[in-house]
């Protein structure tokens, strides 16, 4: 029996309808009770919103090599929890996935996981070390389809290697996703530069350090014509950079953060290092103008970062912290929180930031479809008027460093359907298999 | 007074005039043949020292002696980053022993804050040092130092003009006495090359100069700070001689100074960097005298910290004359 008939959501908070799945597709939107339901599992999604499955662009699973702060099959399984039906895992795993082998290991995981679809994102340079080209071709060509290539958590600072991947990856329709951080701007610093870094006697990180290098990318692209993501936009300078290299024609998208649309470098003052991130937490101005920025579509996507540690790496002094915090499982509440309650984005406007463009942007061909006949069945279903309270021993992750501890968010994932199939009902997982 | 000593922002007028009357009536204690008093009898002090700063150990290891406490002295070098036991782990075994008060030095600023929020140990924390953030003992000596000399050992420092030179950026010092004398009401001007203020020191609670020499003419008291030398291979400042022509304190400097103005350095200095070996050491310089204060001090902080949360006045009147 693979027949699935969701009744009564409302599409993007539009139209109410019951959507039929079979076979992984959608095969009908009906009217309200005028679908088939005879031998179908129903779910009853009265009051719910239906959106295309969250697509992330930024996610750390941390295996291979990490896996006492997360597996491929835990955080995919918070990723199915967060409403997420795709996730692209970032390359800096040990092994660094900076060859086909790598990638292609993590795509099968992913695979035999089930929780959703795993896009690897391959390293720009062989170990992420910013010197040497990795095998970008051979991992594009590989089973896992790699298109996106990066050294998040470093940056690709030397022009001449960036220049020459922007270049190369115009041969299987890549892209770069760059970790915009100038090295020598930002050695040893812990969080923001501002009025507050000064203060709390804590090493800065200057805005002009991300924004000299997105600069940079943005004129590197244009000259060699090619495609840059921008990841985790951080400052409003960015904001502007990324909207004047838009207006330019550039082909160039942005992701902001859950954590960057909502906190601010204030909550560094209690010295917790779960608010402890790279980017760090800027500013109020900072955060109004990601805002603005997402609304008017000038940065395109929502990304996690979701970036697990174990507890003894946050349990500590902030210095010798480690930088990261959760996201997977609480992605859509701060988005609701900062962007919907705040009158700055419709459902529709969820739906495109946090799938169809993420989707379009990692080239992912089964993602990120509108809820029509025909398309692929990814949908995740949304109580916009439930609220919950954030506890670190509850979520699925491997690790517990949610910056949320305690916090009250609204809007809540209550179903995820991947590939026609549930994921999570009643926010609670589906046995697989 | 707050329960913990994490920094100098935390004490009000009225807190930190307490710590200073405190201090100057335990300071009487020194002169005496039994330079002790049993009041923190029975009271254990621990000493953690993450970082090695033996000057400001054994002040608050005599401190905490003349008090009758007893004192753990805790090396623990190196942390959760390197090898080592973690902050955590450290703290819960001091927990386990049962300490009343913990005076933490830690190289990373905020390590202090992180104790005393923390949840894993329920005694005083007092910050002896943390990291580039602060250092407010140090920022209490120094306020007695200035009350003794320019005030006569009474009351505020309203209008006194404090002068504090050098390496801003990376001083918990610095940090702390602008927090401290500005509730004292001092005024206190901060001079630096642009390089060595903070982001967003404009918002400070005093005034900047990138210039010392029309500064120190309107100086009731000129503090420097230490300043290190690799800051220059770091390239904060082209050279060490350049520094010392346009920051350090020598006797030319000096001689601008009015009568009756002091020189201080919280320690341990670079003689021949930010001050001559002849301004060290002449008479209008208080290095010596601020050590001594220093004990004081730190009798009072953990006296009020420990001892008495109430006014300590009478109670310290009667121990001292008591006894």
């Amino acid at each position: 029996m693979s027949r699935l008939v969701i009744t009564g959501a409302s599409i993007l908070n539009q139209a109410t309808a019951d959507i039929v799945i079979d076979s992984g597709k959608i095969v009908e939107v009906a009217k309200p009770g005028a679908a088939d339901t005879f031998g179908a599992r129903v779910i009853d999604a009265a009051g719910l919103i239906a959106l295309p499955g969250f697509v992330d662009l930024h996610t750390h699973l941390r295996e291979p090599g990490r896996e006492d702060a997360e597996t491929v099959e835990s955080g995919t399984r918070a990723a199915a929890l967060g409403g997420f039906t795709c996730v692209h895992a970032m390359a800096n795993t040990e092994p660094v996935a900076d060859t086909a082998g790598v990638v292609e290991q993590v795509w099968r995981l992913g695979k035999e996981a089930g929780w959703c679809e795993v896009r690897p994102i391959g390293a720009v340079t062989v170990g992420l070390a910013g010197t040497h080209m990795a095998e970008l071709g051979a991992m594009a060509a590989s089973a896992a389809q790699v298109r996106l290539f990066s050294d998040d958590g470093k940056c690709v600072d030397d022009a001449v290697i960036m220049r020459r991947a922007l270049e190369y990856v115009k041969a299987f329709d890549g892209a770069i996703a760059q970790h915009a951080q100038e090295p020598r701007l930002t050695e040893g610093a812990q969080m923001n530069e501002g009025v507050l870094s000064g203060t709390l006697g804590l090493r800065g990180w200057p805005a002009v350090a991300e924004e000299a290098i997105i600069a940079r990318d943005v004129l590197l692209t244009q000259h060699v014509n090619s495609r840059l993501h921008v990841c985790h936009v951080s400052t409003a300078g960015s904001v502007e950079l990324i909207r004047w290299a838009k207006s330019k024609g550039i082909n160039v998208t942005a992701e902001v953060t859950p954590h960057h649309l909502l906190l601010t470098d204030e909550l560094a003052r209690s010295y917790d290092p779960h608010f402890k991130v790279n980017p760090p937490l800027r500013t109020q101005e900072d955060v109004l103008a990601l805002r603005e920025g997402l609304a008017d579509g000038t940065i395109d996507a929502v990304a996690t970062d979701h970036a697990p540690h174990p507890s003894e790496d946050k349990e500590c002094e902030w210095s010798a912290a480690a930088f990261g915090m959760l996201g997977l499982e609480t992605a859509l509440s701060v988005v609701v929180e900062s962007m919907v309650n705040t009158g700055l984005l419709d459902w529709a406007g969820v739906a495109d930031r946090m799938s169809i463009r993420p989707a379009a942007i990692g080239r992912v061909r089964d993602q990120g479809g509108r809820l029509e006949v025909g398309q692929p069945a990814h949908v995740t279903l949304v109580d916009p008027h439930a609220s919950w309270t954030v506890r670190p021993n509850e979520l699925a992750s491997r690790s517990r460093n949610t910056p949320y501890r305690e916090r009250v968010l609204p809007g809540r994932v209550v179903h995820t359907i991947f590939d026609g199939k549930p994921t999570v009902i009643d926010g609670q997982t589906e046995r697989m298999h | 007074m707050n329960k913990h000593l994490l920094s100098a922002g935390d004490l009000s007028k009225s807190d930190a005039l307490l710590v200073l009357d405190t201090a100057a009536q335990l300071a009487q204690v020194a002169d005496r043949p039994v330079k002790k008093l049993p009041t923190l009898r029975g009271r254990t002090v621990v000493n953690l020292f993450f970082e090695d700063s033996t000057r400001t150990r054994i002040s608050f290891e005599a401190a905490a002696k003349r008090l009758s406490a007893d004192v753990i002295n805790f090396s623990a070098k190196g942390s959760s980053v390197s090898k080592g036991e973690s902050l955590k782990d450290t703290a819960l075994t001091l927990e386990a022993m049962g300490a009343d008060a913990v005076v933490v030095r830690h190289g990373s600023s905020g390590a202090p804050h992180r104790l005393a929020n923390s949840g894993w140990i329920g005694g005083s924390v007092i910050n002896a040092g943390d990291g580039t953030h602060e250092h407010p003992t140090q920022a209490l000596l120094d306020a007695y130092t200035l009350r003794e000399k320019l005030a006569n050992g009474e009351g505020d420092l309203a209008g006194k003009r404090v002068t504090i030179v050098g390496d801003v950026l990376h001083s918990r010092v610095a940090r702390s006495n602008v927090l401290l004398l500005s509730t004292l009401g001092a005024d206190v001007t901060l001079v630096a090359p642009p390089t060595l203020l903070p982001v967003g020191v404009e918002t400070w609670p005093c005034k900047v100069s990138y210039d010392l020499d029309p500064v120190v003419p309107d100086s009731d008291a000129v503090m420097m700070l230490r300043v290190q030398l690799e800051r220059m291979t770091d390239s904060y400042f082209p050279t060490a001689r350049e520094y010392s022509r346009r920051y350090g304190l020598d006797n030319h400097r000096m001689s601008m100074l009015s009568d009756e103005s002091i020189v201080m350095h919280p320690g341990p200095m670079n003689r021949g960097m930010e001050i001559t070996a002849d301004v060290a050491d002449s008479k209008r310089s208080v290095i010596v005298e601020q050590v001594a204060n220093g004990v004081s001090v730190r009798m009072a902080v953990l006296y009020l910290l420990l001892g008495g949360y109430s006014p300590a006045q009478p109670a310290v009147d009667e121990i001292v004359e008591g006894n």
